[in-house]
C-alpha cells in the first residue's frame, strides 16, 4: 500500500509553491511601482504568471523517468532550432533571438536552459559517479556548443546561464577537483579570446563596469543611475511608490531587469533582507528536493536548476549594484517579463515532479 | 576496471551527491553575504553620499517639442499661429497639500474655479513627477508678481510655451479647424515618443487632416535639474524638427465676400478652381471662434453653441445636407441626352401640372400657369418642372441613378479634410435595403427636380458643377497647395487630382448644356437674369429652390405663414467665365426662399470680384 498526502496525489510541492507565490507577489507589489501606477501592466503580468504557474504544474504531473527519456530529443530539437535562428530568426533590439512561429514567437535559447542540464543529468546518470575524464570532455562538448550558439547571437546573459546549468550538474556529480581547478585556468586563459569575438556594446559594458564613472550619459548611466537609487534609498526605503530616483525616468530598464533598484530605493535594506531570506528558502527547498531524490537523474536535475536559479539573483543583483558587468539577465520571478518566467516555472514544474513521484514502500 | 561492470552503487552517489550539494549550498550561502553586503555598503555607508547626489545634480532627459507648422491662406495671410504664452505650472510630487498652495497662488494670481477643475482633472490622470498647468495665458504683470514670489513656492513654476493662435476667428474655422489638448483616446492614436513633448493635437478639419505634417518631430535635451527639479543647464540637445508650414487654396478675399454676403445667415458657400480643384472659398454660416476649443472649451459656452438653432458646429459645406433642388436639372439634361430619351428639339407641354397616367395625383410646375411648348433648352433657363417630370419618367430611376453617379452624387467628394457626408443619391436597391418598400413611380418624377429622397453637401454641387464646367472632366477639391520647410523654405507642391473624366457619346451635349445654363443667367426669361445684367463676362448657372416641407395637394405655398426654418432653400450653382471657366461655386441659403433672389445675387457679387481681381492680375 502506498500512502499519498494531498500534495503528493497532485504532485504539487506546496513549501516551493509556497515561496513562489510569496515571490510573485512582491514582484507585481513592484511592478506597481516601477511600472509608473500601471494597473493595466500589472495585471497583464498576473495573466502570464497564472499561465506559467498552470505550465508548471502540468509539467508536475510527468514522472521523472519520462522527463529522462525526453531529454536527448529535446537538447537535438534545441540545438537544431538553434541553428535554424541563425539563419531565419527575428532581429529585436539588435540580437536574433527569436523565430516565429506564426502563432507566437518562441526563443530557443530559453529552452536550453532546461534542456542542457537535463541532457547531462541524463546522460551521467546512466554509469556510475563520478564520471571519467571521457566522459567529462563529451559532457563540456555538449555545454559548449549551445552556448557559442547562444552567444552568437548575441545574448550573453542567456548564454552564461545555460553554461552554469550545464556545469553545476556536472559539479553535483562529483567531478574530480583537479578536473575542477584546470577547467578553470583554462577557461581564464581562453577570455582574451572571448573578448576578441565579443560584439562592441559587450566590449563597451564590460569597459564600462571597469570604471561607470568614465561615461556617466552613456554606457555607464545604468549602473550609475541604479547604484544612486539604491543608496539613497537607506536602511528603511523610501517608502511603496515614493521612490523618486525610479519615478523621475531617471532609472532605465525599471521595471525589467533594473527593477532590484527599485526595490532597493523604495523597501531599503530591509527589504533586500527579506527578500533574500524568501529566495533562500526556495533554494533550500530546492537543494532538499536534489538530496531526497530517489535517481541520480532526478538528484542531478533538481541541484542543477536550483544552482541556476541562484546564478540568475546573483548575477542580477551583482549588477545593478554595480558588481557585475551588465548583461540582460531578469530578477527571477520578479522582473517583468513572460519568456524568462515561463522557463523558470517549468523548471519548478520538473523539480516538483521529482519529489511528488517519489515511491515508498510500506512494510 | 571491474568496477565499471558493477551494479551502481546507489548508497555511494547519494552520499557523493548530498556532499557537492552542501558545498553549493555554503557557496550560495557565502555569496549572498556578499550581496548583502554590497547592498548594506550602498545604502547605510554610503546613504548621504547617495542621497545627496539623488538631491542635488541630477541628469534627466526631457522632450523639446517642434514647433507646428503655420497655415498661409492663398494670398500669404497668416490664418493659424503660433504666440508666446506663459503658462503657471505644479510638479505634485513637490507639493505637500495642494489645496493650500491653490489657496495662496490665488492670493497672487486669479485662479477660477474652471481652472481648479481643469487642474484637479489632470492631477488624478498624470503621473506624481510630470508638470501640470495650473492657470493658462498668464499675462506679463501675473509673470511678474509670481516671478517676485517664486522662492516661496517650490515645485510651482511659470513655463514659457506656444500657443496657437486663429488670427481671423470664425472666418475659416470650419476649413481649418482647430488643435485641443492631448486627451486619452489621441493617446491612443499618437506615436508616444514623437509626442512626448507636446500639449496640442490637431482635432478637426486641416489640423487634424495634416496632422502629421503641421506637428514635426520631437528633440530632446540632457538637462541638469536640482532638487525642486528645476533645470540649472542643459548639457546636450538634439534639436526638434519643426512641422511643416501649409499653404491653402483658400482665397481670403473671396472668402470674406462669401461671409459678408451670407450675413450669419444659415447657409453654405463653396467655391473652387475647376482646372485643379483648389478650393477658393469654404464658408459655412455660421460659424463659431476656435480659439476657445484649444486649451479646452468651458461648458457653458459649448452647451450654448450645441444648443443653439444655428448649429454653427455643423459643416455645413461638407456635412450639410440638402435636396438639390432644380439644380439638379442640367445634370439629368445631360444625361437624357446621353440616352437618346430626348433630342434637342424634342418639346413637352406644360400645363403647370403633371399626371401620370391612371393616377389623379397633380406634380405641379412652380409657373402656375404652365410654361406651354418646352424644349430642354427652355426647360434649363426657365428651369420648368414638368418637362423633367417626364425627362426622369422617361429616363426610369435605374438611369437617373447611373447618370447622377458620374457626377459624383451620394459618394464623398475626396477632399483632404475629414468627417465629409456622402449624401444620398437613391435607387431601388438602396429603398429595398433602408426602407424595405418598392420604388414608386412618383419618386422617380420628383427626383427630376431634385426632391426626394436625394441630399447632396455643397461640396458634391460644387465638384459635379466643375465636372460639367470641365465637359467631364471630374478633379478632386482640395484645400492645401503646397507646404514648405520652415528652415529652408522650400517649398513643395501638391499635386491635383483628376478622377476620371464622364464620356458622353456626342461632346456637343456639354455645349448644349453649358449654353442653356449661360441663358440661365444672360437669356430671355432666365430665371437668373437679374443676376446677370450688364456683367463684363458671360457666366453660367441654375437656380434652385429646395423644398423643407412638402405642400399638400389643395394648398399653396404661402411664405409667411410658414416658420422660418420650414421656408425654402435658396440654391444656386454657377461657373465664370462661360468659355474657359477659372472659378465654379455652389451656395446654399437655408430657408432664404427662392434661388434665383436670394443666391444667385451672391455668385455675381463673388464672380465680379474674382474675375476684375484675375484680369488685374493677368494684365499687370
Amino acid at each position: 500500500m502506498e500512502e499519498r498526502t494531498i500534495g503528493q496525489r497532485f504532485h504539487i510541492d506546496f513549501p516551493l509553491l509556497f515561496g513562489i507565490i510569496v515571490l510573485c507577489s512582491i514582484g507585481l507589489i513592484i511592478l506597481y511601482s516601477a511600472g509608473g501606477q500601471n494597473a493595466d501592466l500589472v495585471y497583464r503580468q498576473a495573466i502570464k504568471l497564472t499561465i506559467a504557474l498552470v505550465a508548471m504544474m502540468i509539467v508536475a504531473q510527468l514522472p521523472p523517468t519520462e522527463i529522462a527519456r525526453w531529454s536527448l530529443w529535446l537538447y537535438i530539437c534545441g540545438i537544431v532550432l538553434l541553428v535554424l535562428v541563425i539563419f531565419y530568426g527575428d532581429m529585436g533590439k539588435g540580437a536574433q533571438r527569436w523565430l516565429d512561429l506564426k502563432i507566437f514567437r518562441f526563443q530557443p535559447s530559453e529552452l536550453m536552459k532546461l534542456s542542457v542540464p537535463m541532457m547531462i543529468a541524463f546522460y551521467l546518470a546512466d554509469k556510475s559517479l563520478p564520471p571519467r575524464f571521457l566522459r567529462v570532455l563529451l559532457v563540456c562538448i555538449m555545454i559548449v556548443i549551445p552556448v557559442v550558439l547562444i552567444a552568437k547571437q548575441p545574448d550573453l546573459g542567456t548564454a552564461l546561464l545555460v553554461a552554469t546549468a550545464g556545469f553545476s550538474v556536472l559539479f553535483i556529480a562529483g567531478i574530480s577537483w583537479r578536473l575542477l581547478l584546470s577547467m578553470g585556468v583554462l577557461a581564464a586563459a581562453g577570455t582574451p579570446v572571448l573578448w576578441y569575438f565579443m560584439h562592441d556594446y559587450q566590449k563597451q559594458r564590460v569597459l564600462t563596469f571597469l570604471n561607470p564613472e568614465h561615461d556617466p550619459l552613456g554606457a555607464g548611466y545604468h549602473t550609475i543611475q541604479s547604484k544612486i537609487a539604491i543608496g539613497s534609498g537607506g536602511f528603511y526605503g523610501k517608502g511603496w511608490l515614493n521612490g523618486t530616483q525610479s519615478h523621475l525616468e531617471f532609472l532605465p530598464e525599471r521595471s525589467t531587469d533594473f527593477i532590484f533598484a527599485v526595490f532597493c530605493e523604495e523597501f531599503g535594506l530591509i527589504g533586500v533582507l527579506l527578500l533574500l531570506c524568501i529566495y533562500l528558502f526556495i533554494i533550500a527547498r530546492g537543494l532538499f528536493i536534489a538530496i531526497n531524490a530517489q535517481h541520480t537523474f532526478g538528484r542531478l536535475l533538481a541541484s542543477g536548476l536550483t544552482l541556476t536559479f541562484f546564478v540568475y539573483i546573483f548575477v542580477n543583483m551583482g549588477m545593478v549594484t554595480g558588481q557585475l558587468p551588465v548583461v540582460g539577465i531578469p530578477l527571477p520571478l520578479v522582473s517583468h517579463g513572460g519568456t524568462s518566467m515561463v522557463t523558470l516555472m517549468l523548471g519548478f514544474g520538473i523539480m516538483m515532479s521529482i519529489h511528488t513521484h517519489r515511491r515508498f514502500l510500506s512494510f | 576496471m571491474a568496477k565499471e561492470f558493477t551494479l551502481k552503487d546507489n548508497e555511494f552517489e547519494s552520499r557523493l551527491i548530498a556532499r557537492r550539494v552542501f558545498f553549493a549550498g555554503l557557496i550560495i550561502l557565502l555569496m549572498v553575504a556578499l550581496i548583502i553586503s554590497r547592498v548594506f555598503y550602498l545604502t547605510v555607508i554610503q546613504h548621504e553620499h547617495f542621497t545627496t547626489l539623488s538631491k542635488s545634480n541630477r541628469v534627466k532627459i526631457t522632450p523639446i517639442p517642434p514647433i507646428r507648422g503655420l497655415i498661409y491662406s492663398r494670398e500669404g495671410v497668416i490664418i493659424a499661429e503660433n504666440k508666446p504664452s506663459f503658462s503657471l505650472e505644479v510638479i505634485p510630487e513637490q507639493i505637500e497639500d495642494v489645496d493650500r498652495l491653490i489657496e495662496q497662488l490665488s492670493k497672487l494670481i486669479s485662479i477660477q474655479d474652471s481652472d481648479i477643475d481643469r487642474f484637479k482633472n489632470l492631477l488624478g490622470k498624470k503621473r506624481r513627477f510630470e508638470s501640470i498647468p495650473l492657470r493658462l495665458n498668464l499675462d506679463q504683470k501675473e509673470v511678474a508678481i509670481f516671478s517676485v514670489n517664486r522662492h516661496r513656492f517650490s515645485g510651482v513654476d511659470v513655463v514659457a510655451g506656444l500657443n496657437r493662435f486663429y488670427p481671423l476667428g470664425e472666418e475659416l474655422v470650419h476649413t481649418i479647424g482647430y488643435v485641443g489638448r492631448i486627451d486619452e483616446e489621441d493617446i491612443k492614436q499618437l506615436d508616444e515618443s514623437n509626442y512626448s513633448g507636446s500639449t496640442h493635437v490637431g482635432k478637426l478639419g486641416i489640423e487634424k487632416a495634416y496632422e502629421d505634417i503641421l506637428h514635426g518631430d520631437v528633440g530632446f535635451q540632457q538637462v541638469e535639474v536640482n532638487a525642486q527639479g528645476r533645470v540649472i543647464r542643459v548639457l546636450d540637445r538634439t534639436a526638434p524638427r519643426p512641422g511643416q508650414n501649409l499653404h491653402l487654396t483658400i482665397d481670403l478675399s473671396l472668402q470674406r465676400i462669401a461671409i459678408n454676403e451670407l450675413n450669419n445667415r444659415r447657409g453654405a458657400i463653396v467655391a473652387m478652381d475647376p482646372a485643379n480643384g483648389d478650393v477658393l472659398a469654404f464658408v459655412s454660416s455660421p460659424g463659431y471662434d476656435p480659439n476657445k476649443f484649444v486649451n479646452g472649451i468651458d461648458t457653458r459656452s459649448y452647451s450654448a453653441l450645441l444648443s443653439s438653432r444655428d448649429k454653427p458646429l455643423i459643416n455645413r459645406v461638407i456635412q450639410g445636407k440638402y435636396p438639390p433642388g432644380s439644380t439638379i436639372k442640367p445634370f439629368l439634361g445631360l444625361v437624357g441626352l446621353d440616352n437618346g430619351v430626348r433630342d434637342l428639339a424634342q418639346e413637352s407641354w406644360c400645363p403647370g401640372w403633371f399626371s401620370l397616367k391612371g393616377h389623379d395625383h397633380r406634380y405641379r410646375d412652380w409657373k402656375k400657369g404652365g410654361h406651354g411648348y418646352t424644349n430642354l433648352h427652355k426647360a434649363i433657363t426657365q428651369s420648368c418642372d414638368v418637362f423633367f417630370y417626364i425627362l426622369a419618367y422617361e429616363l426610369g430611376i435605374n438611369r437617373i441613378f447611373e447618370g447622377l453617379s458620374w457626377f459624383g452624387f451620394g459618394e464623398t467628394t475626396g477632399i483632404d479634410i475629414d468627417g465629409e457626408a456622402s449624401g444620398l443619391l437613391p435607387s431601388k436597391e438602396w429603398k429595398r435595403n433602408a426602407l424595405g418598400q418598392a420604388w414608386y413611380p412618383g419618386e422617380t418624377l420628383i427626383m427630376g427636380i431634385g426632391q426626394g429622397y436625394a441630399l447632396s453637401t455643397p461640396m458634391q454641387l460644387v465638384k459635379a458643377t466643375s465636372s460639367l464646367a470641365n465637359k467631364g472632366k471630374i478633379v478632386r477639391p482640395r484645400l492645401v497647395s503646397s507646404t514648405s520647410d520652415p528652415i529652408s523654405n522650400d517649398i513643395s507642391y501638391l499635386n491635383s487630382h483628376i478622377e476620371n473624366t464622364i464620356q458622353v457619346k456626342n461632346q456637343s451635349y456639354w455645349d448644349d448644356i453649358i449654353t442653356s445654363m449661360k441663358d440661365v443667367v444672360h437669356g430671355v426669361g432666365g430665371t437668373a437674369w437679374r443676376s446677370g445684367l450688364n456683367a463684363k463676362y458671360k457666366f453660367a448657372g441654375k437656380t434652385g429652390t429646395a423644398q423643407v416641407i412638402s405642400i399638400a395637394q389643395d394648398k399653396e405655398y404661402k411664405k409667411e405663414e410658414i416658420p422660418e426654418e420650414l421656408q425654402d432653400h435658396a440654391l444656386f450653382i454657377a461657373f465664370a467665365p462661360v468659355e474657359t471657366p477659372r472659378i465654379v461655386v455652389a451656395i446654399i441659403v437655408e430657408n432664404g426662399g427662392g434661388g434665383s433672389k436670394t443666391a444667385a445675387p451672391i455668385a455675381r457679387k463673388m464672380f465680379d470680384h474674382f474675375m476684375g481681381n484675375n484680369n488685374l492680375i493677368s494684365e499687370g
